[in-house]
């Protein structure tokens, strides 16, 4: 049963993926990926780490997804005119994709047949997300911080690029505005008649 | 732990689910579709923009901070997401330590 | 579902009996959802002093019916510079995906379609799609008001989620499990022992913080829903509808509906992580010969009233408060909410650790 299940799953993923490249709109293209993605999470399911597989989905169908369509719906680019040179990268889009499927080629090779029927998806916890926090801030405590600093990093620098102080924009001061007395606004004036303020 | 057989069949009901919610949803459009009138023109078609006709193609670019909020929200998500294991361990955490 | 399977003779039989108990749970959700609206028109009219509904069935009663009715009688009218799919995907998408949801609730001991060990990611984890019905319907209308409305909706829904995250994560450190079940469980008792009221002695402290992750994770979650205050995307005296104009019959049916039953989710939410979920407010002694469906049913009916509580709230904030201004929404979300709640975080995690009585022994 896991096994039809892990077929199906895997020919979606494989379908989708082709279509992300093949499809003519980049928002079906955008749209396939998001399928990509969400089925990779049910084949995470069926190898047993739900936590990956909740995280696949959190981290790059909520997020990453999210701002991939944005980009590709709201930049206004010109897709057709981009698609125009692509048969000079297919030699070099080849390579590429050869390159990654002998890697994949050689870590299979290396773990072997049959150890898929030994893994376990949450080594010396009860669930997969204690297995992982288990190594993951312990063990890789360093690594993580960096990567931690990395984030922080871009975080950074987007606010950056992007934060350009408008001379004429207008701030609120909310503070200023709800400590405002009713001395500071309002005065009583006693205007006579025939005369200005 | 729990075996994954039995951790996989927990996913079972959430397919089935789906499959039922989106027949629910295309249900409807169908409904729609086969009981309701169809004769579009071409005023009824056209985009509405309070009575004018349209001035340009509605998809223009908007101010770049729309994105900045977008990487914004990736990374505070991934930092959400990291505090899960997190959670964990650090309640684990203690109880060995006050074993010592 | 392994019971299931057992009941049901066999895997066929017994996804047989999951497609059932699916079908039961979702014709009383939405027959809910039904009255539900309902209740809100009804509770928005009362403010204003008029009557609301009053026509169909008794007190109205039937109201919402006569509106699906309606909807479904419509044109579906799809705009000549729309692109179709993704038009049309995206109610589709909102309905399913906000229904989908509710596959983890437990409203019930025991009354659950699927007890996931990671529910509460779970929910995390397909909450945060809704967002796709929005900015896909409001960029396949192709006209300006459903881009706007979209691209604010948007950016308001994706702000308020990390404050969401947050306040979960508080949660989780107080359960120390992601299970719903586990969750609701960690709060039996009393509602001394309610996330929302933590008044028992070696929690007392923790009582201000916990609070203030209540009202943010409820303010969070109007935001999250596009409720008033917070519904920008669909200002009529901005946008027109938001992201909705260009969507008519059953389409906007879907859209509609995928935002009532992500409300309704919300209100389940704030149930089960904050209100002790089906636990009643103080200790009810049960008698042991009383059979277990009938306090399963007890049980279920007091997370309704929860529910219910919950939704009379929302309906009430949506007639009392006005509207919130774009930029003063995202001030609150990334400037008030964000900065407490990972407080809060830390001020929990701290105290669940390392100073509460109990725990250092």
């Amino acid at each position: 049963m896991p096994l039809i299940a892990f077929y199906i799953l895997g020919a979606i993923v494989a379908l989708s993926a082709v279509l992300v490249v093949a499809a003519r709109n980049p928002v079906h293209s955008v749209l396939w990926l998001i399928c990509a993605f969400f089925t990779s999470a049910g084949l995470l399911v069926l190898i047993g780490a739900e936590f990956l597989a909740m995280l696949l989905v959190v981290v790059y169908v909520g997020a990453v997804a999210v701002l991939f369509l944005f980009v590709v719906m709201m930049l206004d680019v010109d897709f057709v005119e981009l698609k125009q040179g692509f048969q000079n990268y297919v030699v070099s889009g080849a390579a590429i994709a050869l390159i990654l499927f002998a890697e994949i080629g050689v870590i299979a090779a290396s773990i072997g047949p049959g150890s898929n029927a030994t893994m376990d998806p949450s080594p010396g916890a009860d669930t997969n997300a204690e297995a992982i926090g288990a190594v993951l801030y312990t063990d890789y405590l360093l690594l993580f911080q960096l990567a931690g600093l990395i984030l922080l990093i871009a975080m950074i620098g987007a606010i950056v690029l992007t934060l350009r102080g408008r001379p004429r924009a207008k701030r609120q001061n909310i503070a200023e505005q709800t400590g405002r007395k009713r001395k500071d606004a309002v005065e009583l004036r006693d205007v006579r008649p025939g005369e200005g303020v | 732990m729990q075996d994954i057989e039995s951790l996989v069949l927990n996913y079972l009901p959430i397919v089935i689910f789906l499959v039922i919610a989106v027949a629910i949803s295309v249900g409807f459009l169908l409904m729609s579709t086969l009981l309701a009138p169809n004769n579009p023109d071409s005023e009824k078609l056209s985009a509405y923009e309070c009575g004018f006709e349209a001035f340009d193609d509605a998809r223009m670019k908007f101010d770049v901070r729309f994105y900045l909020v977008a990487i914004l929200f990736i990374i505070f998500d991934l930092e959400v997401a990291f505090l899960f294991p997190w959670i964990f361990r650090f309640l684990k955490g203690t109880s060995s330590l006050s074993g010592r | 579902m392994e019971t299931l399977i057992q009941w049901g003779g066999g895997v066929w039989g017994g996804i047989g009996l999951a497609v059932l108990q699916i079908a039961a749970f979702l014709l009383v959700l939405l027959l809910g959802i039904a009255f539900l609206l309902w209740m809100d028109r009804k509770v928005l009219a009362a403010v204003m002093m008029r009557k609301g509904p009053n026509v169909v069935g008794p007190f109205g009663l039937l109201q919402s019916f006569a509106d699906f009715l309606k909807f479904v009688l419509k044109e579906i009218v799809i705009p000549a510079g729309a692109n179709k799919t993704v038009f049309l995907l995206a109610p589709i998408l909102s309905t399913t995906l906000a229904l989908v949801t509710w596959a983890v609730i437990p409203v019930a001991p025991g009354w659950v379609i699927s007890d996931l060990n990671v529910g509460i990611l779970y929910i995390f984890a397909i909450s945060s799609l809704g967002v796709y019905g929005i900015i896909m319907g409001g960029w396949a209308s192709n006209s300006k008001y459903p881009f706007l409305g979209g691209l604010r909706s948007a950016a308001q829904m994706v702000s308020y989620e990390v404050s969401i995250g947050f306040v979960i994560v508080t949660v989780l450190l107080l359960v120390g499990s992601m299970n719903l079940t586990d969750i609701v469980n960690a709060q039996a008792g009393g509602f001394w022992n309610w996330h929302a009221f933590l008044l028992t002695p070696e929690k007392l402290p923790l009582f201000p913080v916990m609070f203030a992750m209540f009202v943010i994770f409820f303010v969070s979650a109007l935001a999250e829903t596009n409720r008033p205050p917070f519904d920008l995307p669909e200002a009529e005296s901005e946008l027109v509808a938001g992201y909705q104009v260009e969507y008519s019959s059953t389409p906007f049916l879907l859209l509609f509906l995928g935002e009532q039953v992500a409300i309704t989710l919300m209100c389940a939410l704030a149930t089960i992580l904050f209100f002790g979920g089906w636990h009643a407010p103080f200790p009810v002694p049960i008698a042991a010969d009383l059979p277990a469906w009938l306090t399963s049913l007890g049980s279920f009916a007091i997370f309704v009233v929860k529910v219910v509580f919950f939704f009379f709230i929302f309906a009430l904030v949506r007639a009392l408060v006005p509207r919130y201004r774009y930029d003063q929404l995202m001030r609150l979300g990334w400037k008030i909410f964000l900065p407490t709640s990972l407080v809060a975080v830390i001020v929990v995690s701290a105290y669940v650790v390392f100073l509460q009585p109990g725990m250092e022994a």
